[in-house]
Parts: structure tokens; sequence; C-alpha cells
């Protein structure tokens, strides 16, 4: 991706993300960009070599794996719409990680704010079900799902910012206390009579249900989410909130120093991730599951970090990304039903991909200007 | 002899105390030695997962459940040694290795324990003091297993080694400051490899516990953030072995609180009792911890306090 800060009198060191605040890029833009790309895509073969020795340990075929692989996330029509469905909420989900990524914060609880999102969508609709007027109560489920979340995950920035309270496992905690909220409600006083075997909100119904893009049979939901990702990167990289974040990613010191809102900024970085979270629980609920119930927690969350620091929190990276990731999970099933293999064998391949894509972070930038213990 | 119920709970809290707390003890001591380095390991809860699943499985194969503890102890060890190789690499965020090695851990721990959630492993035997007592509920309580004392008696020697033993201090020292630790000729990545990898192998015990004694049975809902939850004890315990074990206690009577509610019938809410450590664990981060000065005992070079 080539790097969005074209703007000369932006310095060097905020142009890069955040995590890596070292890594000044003195090689030239062109390579620099090329670098971002190069060493992704390298880190994924690298992983997906180690996932064939890994199959090839146990017997199987890493061809078939891959071929599987291919038709079950990408080789149909069908396939694709099974992948695109699951992009969706992958690329929101990595929204809530990269936006604060850019400011230094590591949230990974963006499951969280995705079950709140959802809960809060399929409970304001619950007086209006079967009374029509969609164009009120469909907005209505979108602001409370959008609002749900961004209280969340801003919590998470609040304690971070008021308390000094380690964003990271704090908005870790905060998820299984969504999943209690969610089970709590769902499993007693929202319960549905409609559904005796899985316990779930009263359905909303087809008239609040959100419809499919014409000609790719894919909620809308996909299509708000590569316009919120176009819209994090034009706020990121073409707004004063997008410099002031990446300055204090890039040194909170520094950031101080010139007066910025360091606080307000880790508040306001926060909120929004939450909201993007919170619309993918609104999508899930008001486009593929019709209420509210343990299916929302199907591990969206936790994939979204993985598509996010693969992206190297570039929103503009975060679509495809996603989609790669969307057909791993579309493929899943495939690939349990037709190699034998268990249900888990998507998620070590994507913990291999994270670990070698992290690992792959020591690559950047060839020469260390400073060892790692020099940092500030 | 009492049917009141409110001490049926406080006596199920005990029992539940001294039975839940132990994985957090186990896990928190091995994290308080990889933070005392200067490093954090987030991922002893993969750890804690594929410990579990390992001990089980070896349990089952060998018929011996000191083996399976032994075995998931070895694998733990793997785990942190692969950690703390990782992070000693330039520009490697020791926080995000952590969260990818969760996912990665209980990814592995889930394929390879597909095959043993059916099979039924040898449990560890537990030693029972209940002669102590005339008490039928404080008799079933005070069945406490051995593994509970072993990680007392680790967290003593731990407390005892960091202050009076070269190791203890040559630890503290490379946490407090990398820099100074080199100019005294101290591999700074060697002694945080090490203490991340013997992290790795007390976190891997903890899970054998998991499955090999309370809850007692493998399955891929094991565990809900133990191992994640432990680091925040160590946090609150700042530090001090000694203290970990009253957090890990106070943990443990949370975790319990929701099943010994149960017991007497109260099934309103549990699914809140049941977050009753995560909610604990949270309210605890924020009233212990301060934006505006460093915490007591902290060692200089985490990440997290700073």
């Amino acid at each position: 991706m080539p790097d969005p800060t074209t703007d000369a009198s932006v310095p060097a060191v905020a142009a890069q993300p955040a995590p890596h605040p070292r890594a000044i890029d003195w090689v030239g833009r062109a390579l620099a960009a090329s670098e971002a790309i190069v060493i992704p895509v390298g880190a994924v073969v690298v992983s997906a070599a180690l996932f064939s020795l890994f199959l090839l340990a146990l017997g199987k075929s890493p061809q078939t794996f891959f071929e599987l692989l291919w038709r079950g996330g990408f080789g149909t029509a069908f396939s694709w719409q099974n992948t695109l469905v699951r992009t969706a909420p992958l690329i929101f989900t990595a929204l809530c990680v990269a936006i604060p990524a850019r400011l230094g914060l590591v949230i990974i609880g963006g499951e969280g704010a995705l079950v709140i999102g959802g809960f809060a969508a399929a409970v304001v609709a619950l007086p209006f079900i079967g009374q029509g007027g969609a164009f009120f109560v469909m907005p209505l489920m979108f602001i409370a799902a959008t609002l749900a979340g961004a209280l969340w995950i801003g919590f998470v920035g609040a304690l971070r910012h008021h308390r000094g309270v380690n964003e990271t496992i704090a908005s870790l905690l905060m998820f299984y206390i969504a999943v209690a909220i969610l089970n709590f409600f769902v499993e007693g006083a929202l319960r549905s009579p409609a559904d005796p075997n899985k316990p779930s909100t009263t359905p909303i119904g087809a008239d609040l249900m959100v419809g499919q893009i014409p000609g790719l049979e894919v909620h809308w939901g996909l299509a708000f989410g590569v316009v919120m990702a176009i819209g994090a990167h034009i706020l990121m990289s073409r707004t004063t909130f997008g410099f002031a974040a990446r300055v204090t990613g890039g040194n909170v010191r520094a950031a101080r120093a010139q007066g910025l809102p360091v606080g307000r900024l880790m508040l306001a970085a926060c909120a929004l991730a939450g909201a993007c979270a919170g619309i993918a629980g609104y999508f899930e609920v008001a486009a593929i599951l019709g209420k509210a119930n343990a299916s929302l927690v199907a591990g969206y969350g936790f994939t979204g970090i993985l598509v996010s620091f693969l992206a190297r929190h570039n929103p503009l990276a975060i679509p495809p990304v996603a989609i790669l990731f969307g057909g791993l999970a579309a493929a899943g099933g495939l690939i349990q039903r037709r190699m034998g293999l268990p249900d888990a064998t998507v998620q070590v391949l994507q913990g291999l991909i994270f670990l070698i894509i992290l690992l792959s972070e020591t690559v950047y930038g060839r020469i260390p200007l400073f060892s790692r213990e020099a940092r500030a | 002899m009492t049917d009141d119920p409110i001490l049926t709970v406080l006596v199920a809290m005990f029992a539940g105390a001294i039975r839940v707390s132990t994985p957090f003890l186990f896990v928190s001591l091995g994290e308080c030695l990889t933070e005392k380095s200067g490093r954090i390991n987030l991922g002893l809860e993969g750890t804690l997962v594929f410990g579990a699943m390992s001990a089980y499985a070896v349990s089952y194969l060998t018929g011996s459940p000191w083996t399976g503890v032994l075995a998931a102890g070895l694998c733990g060890a793997g785990f942190g040694a692969l950690h703390g190789y990782i992070c000693k690499l330039p520009k490697v965020n020791d926080i995000a290795i952590g969260i990818a090695m969760m996912l990665f851990g209980t990814g592995l721990a889930f394929f390879f324990g597909k095959g043993f959630i059916q099979p039924t492993a040898p449990r560890l035997e537990a030693i029972d003091f209940g002669f102590l007592v005339s008490n039928p509920q404080l008799k079933v309580a005070l069945q406490i297993n051995p593994l509970f004392f072993i990680g007392i008696a680790a967290a003593v020697v731990l407390w005892w080694a960091f202050r009076n033993t070269r190791f203890g201090l040559v630890v503290r020292m490379t946490g407090d400051s990398s820099a100074t630790a080199r100019a005294m000729g101290t591999s700074v990545d060697g002694v945080r490899f090490l203490a991340t990898t013997i992290g790795g192998f007390s976190a891997g015990i903890g899970g054998a516990f998991l499955s090999l004694y309370y809850p007692g049975s493998w399955n891929e809902g094991l565990s809900s953030g133990q191992g994640l939850m432990a680091v925040a004890l160590v946090i609150f315990s700042r530090w001090n072995p000694i203290a970990c074990v009253g957090a890990a206690l106070l943990f443990g009577a949370a975790g319990a609180l929701g099943p010994a509610l149960q017991s007497i019938g109260v099934s309103q809410g549990y699914h809140f009792f049941n977050a009753a450590p995560h909610i604990l664990t949270l309210a605890i981060m924020i009233a212990s911890t301060s934006p505006k000065r460093s915490l007591k005992g902290a060692p200089g070079e985490l990440s997290i306090t700073r």
C-alpha cells in the first residue's frame, strides 16, 4: 500500500503505522511502499509452507488442502458469496483494532463490542416487531448498535486514560462480560418462546432485515464496510484528528509536549473503534441471524485482530485481507468434511499466519538504527 | 451439621477457593517470573489450554496422570521458549506476540485435542484432610490436590529466590534496567528467554490441573480467560509471589461463587456469577492502577505499566 501521507510537511516518523515508531522510512517512499506489500505477502507464503509441513507430518496432503481452500472460498459464485458474507463483519472488527492501533493501543475485545452491538440492535427492535415503520426502526437499531459498541470500547479507552488500566487485558475481560450479559437476557427475560431449541430474542421479522446488494447476493453490510474502511483511511491520513492520532502513536511524550489532547484522542479512537464493531453486530443481527443469540459469538472479533495486523493497521488494506480470511473461514467446513481434519484446523493456520506476520516485523528496514532495548 | 444456605455457600466458596485457585496460582507464578525479567507473555492463556489438552492426552495414553502433568509442563516450556525466542528479535512487540500465541496455542490444543474429548483419562488423586473435621461439607472441601501445595511451595521459593539468590537478583536487574544488565555482562535476551520458558512450564502445569483434577475433563470450553486473568492478577499482587497466592485464592473464591449459588438453588443470573472473576479482575485493575505514578514493585522495563 502506498503510504497515505504525501504531504511533505508531515514528519516521516508519523507516516509509519503506530507500533513501529522507529521504522523510519529512509529508503524512499516507493521502496517503502513495495516493502509494505512484499513482506506481508511473503509472510503469508511462509506460513502456508510451514502449514504444509504440518499437514505432511500428519499424513495429509497440503495440495488437497489448498485446492479445497480455493474451491470452498473462491472457486464458485456460491463460495464467493459465502466468503463475502464473512468478509463484512471482519472489515468492521478489523477497523476496531486498526483505529486504536494508530495511537499505539492494542484493543483485542472487538468481539465483545460486536456482541453488545448486535444485542442492543435486537433489543431496541423488540417493541416494534410486526408493527411496520421499518424506515424508523431500522435506523434506530443501527444507532443503538453503534452507540452500544462505542460505549463498550470507549469505556476501555476511558479506563486507560483515567486509571491507566491496560487496554488489552481490559478489553478482553469486557468480552467475557458481554457474553454473560447476552446469555443472561437471551436465556432469561428476553427469551422468545418461538424457538424452543436455541435460546434467542424474538425474531425481528423480514421487514426489518437488511437487504442484499443486487447482483452480489451479499447483504449491504459489505458495501458499508468498504465505505467505512475508506472513511477511516481519510480520517487517519487527511484530517487533523488522524494526524494527531498518528503523532500520539509515534511518540506519546512528543504529542503531550506539543499540547495534543492525548486522553481525548484515545477516548475518541476507542469509541470509534467500538462503533465499528457494534455495526458488525448490527449487520449480523439484521442481515444474517434476524435475532440475537449465542451465534453472535462467532469469533469475528478475534479474526479481525489478525486481519488488522496483516493489513498493518492500514484501513485501505483491510477489505482485501478480510476477503482472504473470509474465504478461509468459508472453506473451513468443506476442508473439515473432505479431509477429516478437526474444525480447529483453520484456527491453527490463522495462529500460524499471525505469528509469522509479527515475526516479519523484524525484517522491515534491515539496518537496525536502534537496538530493541533503546526504546524510550 | 446445618442446612443454613449461607454457610453452604461459604463452605463451597472456601472449597472452591482452594480448587479453582490452583491454575490461577501456577499461571500467575510463571507470569510473575516472566514479568520480573521485563517481558510480558499474554500467550499464557494458549499455554494453559494446550497444557490441559496435553496433560489429558498423555494421562490417557500412559495411564499415569503425573506423566501428564510433566508433559503439560514441557509443552508449556516449549510455548514459552518460542515466545521468548521470537521476542528477542528486534522490533517485535511482546504483547502482540502474546495475542498470537494465545490464538495459536488454543488452535493447536483444539486441533490435537479433538480425539480426547470422549475418552476418560486417569485423574490426579487428592490428599484427604477430611479427618480433621466432622462437617461432611468441610470433609469434601478438605480433599486437596497435592498440586495446590506444590504451588504454594513454589511461591515461597520464588519469593525467597527473588530476594536472596544470585538468580533472583539477575532477573530483577534485567527487568528493571536492561542497560545495567548489559553493563554487568548479563545476557538480557538469555535471562528473559529462560524466564519466559520457566513461566510457560508453570502455566502448562496449571493447565494440567484444569483437565486432570478440576473440572477434571478435557473440552474446548475448559478455560475462560484464566490465563489472561492471571496476568492481571500479577499486577494486582505487585509482582510479589506470596501476594500471588492470596490473589489466586481470592479469584478462586470468586470463580466458585456461581457453582456455589447454584448448589443452593439460586440459578437466577448465574451467567453473571460465572463472569464474577472477570468482573472482579476488571474492578481490581481499575482500583489498583494509577495513571499518575508507576506501580510499586513494577519492573522498570515492563511495557504494560508504562
